[in-house]
């Protein structure tokens, strides 16, 4: 199974090798994309020593696990918000009578190698956010280090995938998806104490974003949650991303149960 | 090999009225349609534009969801069992295709491979079986994306048989198509039909398609089944005529009668008679043939377009 999948990643990469200047043009372009986004936590340091009670090295490690569990995701599930091309020009239909799973199709014959040029550059920012922040390491934290950036690709993923699936319903849906996966990566980006109320309550805890970067950089960090969260939720990313990525599931079975298809 | 029982499908339009209402109606593209096909059938499905033809095929092949109804292809039901029908059925939709744009089309076949998880001496055999029916052997180094519309079609149905697929469905297989084309793809689903171990499920709006491929018509309109026969029982049904055309050197001496056949025409030395409720030609000729010389002789048989122009002008009015 998992051989037939690398058959058609090849087949997919091989048929965009044929376009090599749309393909540099696109990774510098996204390139730029990664410097904005550690560009604006840098900006706000410009004025201020510490951003709603954390201080720069930490803040940073915060929005370097947001950006690259972010650029995780784009690169596997980022172009499920093609989904509306793949209804209306029919290639749905295509996919549907082969003898494969739809959502791994799409993802595998839409993959935009153009993406991995984003992945590398934030890993390396992440990196340097670990190293920078002053981690006390142990082999917990190690393991963290890792899980954390991968649950965040997790959520974010499941995220474009139960987003996309409204183009099912609804056709020019993509505006309203990207509100909440851009969204999301930018929420994630600073402290969950910047927000307040219900927009903290229904961000950070409702679509779980608080576990894409805040709760996991509290853990490495060994910082106790200023908003007096108990210490464990600092381990919990994973469970958040597989009980995101089943919801996920759930509502793309959904959609492809709904689908009207097009025209003859 | 496949069967339906009061299959239907509803979609819900919604139509603006007036500046801000919107006013939402359900449509039934498919009204209840009771089919029952035998493996080895060739079966032509006919419609007009939006009678729901495509929907109903679309349900056979587990790409949408029926509303109500019970559906059985292969013994699976297609929606819930969609993967495990795939493996055995074919699929030829005329406007999308199973091909990579972008690759050389024996590549797309490659992957086919890989995706049906055909083993590699039965796909070799299957494939070389198509690229010498269908002449695709100089096409396969070739991008799919610089093939025509034709040659693209030809590697559309190798794409789907070479799992060797139990039911092969296609939707509007010759649209577009010119006259070479359209010729090729026709030989080709007929050396099939005459196998016997493919079933084929046609839809198309070429009549000619149907006259060529298909014993059995199954004609649809407005979501039902107003046909399910053959060519001739359609004829016979709607009153069609055979028609008997002679020319001849000189005008008759006295008109030739006989019972079951009808003078239509007489324009100089042609004259056209019309055969009643199955009469055959051969009595009709032989008189005519003792009753004049005769310079040239045809006998027309009905053309299955004005029968089915004047069922749907029916189900407009009625």
């Amino acid at each position: 199974m998992v051989e037939t999948y690398l058959h058609l990643l090849r087949a997919t990469v091989r048929a965009q090798s044929q376009y090599r200047l749309s393909f540099a043009v696109d990774a510098v372009g996204t390139s730029f994309g990664v410097l904005l986004d550690v560009v604006s936590v840098l900006v706000f340091f410009r004025v201020t020593r510490s951003l709603a009670g954390f201080p720069f090295r930490e803040a940073f490690l915060m929005a370097s696990l947001a950006t690259f569990g972010f650029a995780l995701a784009d690169l596997v599930a980022g172009n499920v918000d093609l989904l509306r091309f793949n209804v209306r020009t029919g290639r749905l239909d295509a996919l549907l009578v082969r003898p494969l799973g739809v959502l791994p199709q799409l993802l595998v014959l839409d993959f935009a190698p153009r993406r991995l040029g984003r992945v590398v550059e934030s890993l390396v920012v992440y990196a340097v956010g670990l190293g920078y922040a002053g981690v006390g390491w142990s082999p917990a934290r190690a393991l963290l280090a890792v899980l954390a950036p991968l649950s965040g690709g997790v959520l974010y993923g499941a995220l474009f995938v139960a987003f996309g699936s409204v183009a099912f319903w609804w056709i020019e849906s993509a505006e309203f998806a990207n509100g909440f996966t851009y969204g999301g990566r930018d929420f994630a980006a600073y402290p969950l104490t910047v927000y307040s109320g219900l927009f903290r309550r229904l961000f950070g805890y409702g679509l779980g974003f608080a576990f894409v970067s805040y709760y996991p950089a509290l853990a490495l960090l060994g910082r106790a949650d200023p908003l007096h969260g108990p210490d464990w939720l600092g381990w919990c990313a994973p469970l958040v991303a597989v009980a995101a990525a089943l919801a996920a599931g759930g509502v793309w079975r959904l959609g492809v149960r709904h689908y009207r298809s097009t025209g003859s | 090999m496949i069967e339906t029982a009061g299959l239907r499908k509803e979609f819900v339009v919604s139509a603006k009225v007036g500046k801000l209402r919107r006013e939402r109606r359900v449509v039934a593209a498919v009204d209840g349609i009771d089919l029952r096909v035998e493996r080895g059938e060739t079966l032509g499905y006919l419609g007009p534009n939006g009678a729901g033809k495509s929907t109903t095929l679309k349900m056979l092949t587990g790409v949408l969801t029926p509303t109500a109804g019970r559906i059985s292809v292969c013994g699976l039901t297609p929606v819930p069992q969609r993967t495990q029908l795939a493996r055995r059925i074919g699929v030829v939709f005329g406007q999308r295709s199973q091909l990579w744009w972008d690759l050389p089309l024996r590549d797309s076949f490659d992957l086919l491979r890989h995706i049906y998880r055909v083993p590699a001496p039965e796909h070799a055999g299957r494939l070389a079986e198509c690229v010498e029916l269908l002449d695709l052997g100089p096409l396969l180094p070739v991008p799919v994306r610089q093939l025509s519309l034709g040659q693209r079609m030809r590697g559309e149905l190798t794409a789907a048989l070479l799992h060797r697929p139990e039911v092969l469905f296609l939707d509007e297989p010759t649209i577009g198509l010119d006259v070479v084309s359209k010729q090729a793809v026709r030989e080709f689903l007929t050396q099939l039909g005459r196998r016997g171990d493919t079933t084929l499920i046609l839809t198309t709006h070429d009549l000619a398609d149907i006259e060529r491929l298909c014993r059995r018509l199954v004609i649809v309109d407005h979501g039902r089944v107003v046909h399910d026969g053959t060519a001739e029982e359609l004829h016979s049904r709607y009153g069609s005529r055979r028609r008997v055309v002679v020319d001849l050197d000189e005008p008759l001496a006295e008109p030739v009668t006989l019972p079951g056949v009808a003078l239509e025409s007489a324009e100089g030395l042609r004259l056209t008679y019309q055969l009643v409720d199955g009469t055959n030609a051969g009595a009709l000729v032989a008189r005519l043939a003792a009753a004049a010389s005769l310079r040239d002789l045809a006998v027309v048989e009905p053309a299955i377009e004005d029968v089915i122009a004047r069922l749907y002008a029916r189900g407009a009015t009625g």
